[in-house]
């Protein structure tokens, strides 16, 4: 019997993945599905991981400065998408009742 | 670091996103959850900054390119108003789609970099081209979505003839090449390759153009899942599992909020993609002939109404958030739970400009979230609700919808005509998007006040006083 081929797996994790999301995401209060916007936009910034490696390779020519663009925008997204994602989120916070005094705008 | 090591922590990365995202289902939960997508997220670079340092050594120019990056991303998170979310979505999804392509660029032209045999074998120039025209795609049509959304170009849809046949032409055109690409010589391989790219973002500007107006909130969400599909398919290509979960969690978040705002509009996902929906309906907005009176009142009328009243539901809309009265509509309610009234909000899923936007925008107010009401959780409540107060929704109220045979049949509406008392704030009696007058408004027992919204809650708060 001969190997399987690593597609193969791979083709079996993507389609795991996409179940587990699925029924993950279903989960998700609608109240915030804003954040759960931003926040899916700060984990495909994990694209970033394939930018690094083009900007790391062994032999720094071009293709190494494409990498590091790929890397800075993807950087952006992943900071950016965190970040506000927390900022939000903290907006969510129950609040306490007659506590401390609320800031006008 | 070896290649298990690095894979196993991938794994760990992975089981913290997904945690992330269930965290999502209370707010409690919310925020923890988001630390952990932070921690996922730190794993994994640092794990690949590791690989990379064991094999190559260069990483001075990943570390500048993240500082440089991570700074810009920061700064945007921190400035940015709540209003603007939709545009900043949008504005993220363009940067993942470029960095696909440029990830793209850079694996066909040192396949070593990323572990590849040189030259790259055919299964991965397969999935390249996935990678890179979904990219290219999101790219493109994500900067449309932004200029859109953030009113450098008008929302309205933009429709010419044959529209449909120029972006199957391209599509076929673009496979074509693809399949070039895919068939071509190591030499050879540019060439097509970069037409096919060049089609793809031109497809990605053809395909968001006539979509505008109320569904930019299901072109936004499908954005999201393409920059998902975007990064799995880059996964695919570097044989790089990490990518492939992570992708494929955000392909199906985004497609999953796509057919929810679909659901809600009652639009099939087909007529939202083909687009101009905003631009046709015209004769049937054109058919509110006859003049049927309305009762119009001031806001010391509404004031009064709700100042007698016990319970009152406020239904804000995206009129509401156009006027940023948000902070305004907290006022109100606690001058009115001050005197004892019961004051909830029912947040329709369409309300605001991309998915939970509402939400957000009265939590930024400081609304504690137990007073916002999801439609399905509140609907029941507005037959023995005394006061439901209107601002700046009109198609999401519409008793149309249950009406046979109208053009919203079967969109789920907020059953606010069920309510003792109706006060709607419209800025005029114009039509809402889907270009229908609205019989709520004609009703013996709604009362009409005209103006911004945030100037007219802001009368009806000092008349309370």
């Amino acid at each position: 019997m001969s190997a399987v081929d690593p597609i193969v797996f791979y083709l079996i994790i993507f389609v795991l993945a996409v179940f587990v999301g699925y029924h993950v995401v279903w989960s998700v209060t609608p109240a915030l599905h804003t954040p759960l916007m931003s926040v899916t936009n700060a984990i495909s910034g994990i694209i970033l991981v394939g930018a690094m490696l083009a900007a790391g390779p062994a032999l720094f020519d071009w293709g190494g400065w494409v990498g590091v663009v790929a890397v800075v925008l993807a950087s952006v997204n992943v900071f950016g998408g965190f970040l506000v994602t927390q900022r939000m989120l903290e907006m969510f916070r129950k609040k306490e009742p007659a506590g401390k005094p609320v800031a006008k705008p | 670091m070896s290649a298990n090591q690095v894979a196993l922590w991938y794994l760990v990365a992975s089981v913290c996103f997904i945690l992330a995202l269930k965290g999502l289902s209370h707010p409690s939960t919310a925020r923890r959850g988001n630390l952990l997508g932070i921690a996922g997220m730190a794993i994994a670079v640092v794990v690949t900054l590791a690989l990379v340092y064991t094999h190559t050594g260069n990483v001075g120019y990943i570390l500048g390119g993240i500082v440089v990056g991570g700074a810009v991303g920061a700064l945007t998170a921190r400035r940015v108003q709540m209003t603007q979310m939709p545009e900043l979505v949008a504005a993220f999804h363009s940067l993942v789609g470029m960095a696909a392509v440029l990830i793209a660029i850079a694996a066909i032209h040192d396949p070593a970099a990323f572990g590849l045999p040189s030259p790259i074998p055919r299964g991965n120039r397969l999935e390249l081209f996935i990678g890179t025209f979904i990219g290219a795609l999101t790219f493109s049509g994500s900067v449309i979505a932004f200029v859109k959304l953030s009113g450098r170009i008008r929302s309205a849809p933009v429709v010419f003839g044959g529209q449909h046949w120029v972006n199957l032409a391209l599509a076929i055109a673009m496979v074509g090449f693809g399949i070039a690409f895919f068939l071509a010589s190591d030499e050879a391989k540019w060439l097509p390759y970069i037409v096919m790219t060049t089609i793809a973002f031109v497809l990605g500007v053809l395909i968001i153009i006539p979509i505008g107006g109320a569904d930019m909130p299901v072109v936004i969400s499908m954005l999201n899942s393409y920059s998902g599909w975007a990064a799995a398919g880059i996964g695919f290509s570097l044989n790089n599992p990490m990518l492939i979960i992570a992708g494929s969690l955000v392909g199906s978040s985004g497609a999953i909020l796509s057919y929810i705002m679909c659901r809600a509009m009652n639009r099939s996902f087909i007529s939202v993609i083909l687009g101009g929906f905003g631009a046709e309906p015209g004769s049937v907005a054109a058919g509110g002939g006859e003049q049927k009176p309305v009762r119009v009142g001031s806001a010391d009328d509404a004031a009064f109404l709700m100042g007698n009243a016990e319970s009152v539901i406020i239904v804000p809309g995206y009129g509401l958030a156009v006027a940023r009265a948000q902070h305004a509509v907290k006022e109100l309610a606690e001058k009115l739970r001050a005197k004892g009234i019961t004051v909830r909000y029912a947040i329709h899923p369409v309300a605001g400009r991309m998915p939970g936007h509402m939400n957000v925008l009265l939590a930024e107010a400081e609304v504690p979230y137990d007073q916002v009401f999801e439609m399905e959780d509140i609907n029941s409540d507005f037959g023995n609700t005394d006061v439901a107060l209107v601002l700046g929704a009109n198609d999401v109220v519409n008793p149309l919808a249950e009406v046979k045979g109208s053009p919203i049949y079967g969109m789920p509406i907020l059953e606010v005509h069920k309510a003792r008392n109706v006060i709607v704030n419209k800025r005029s009696m114009a039509a809402g998007y889907a270009g229908l007058d609205n019989p709520l408004f004609y009703q013996d027992k709604t009362m009409m006040v005209f103006g911004d919204a945030k100037k007219v809650v802001e009368d009806i708060v000092k008349a309370l006083d």
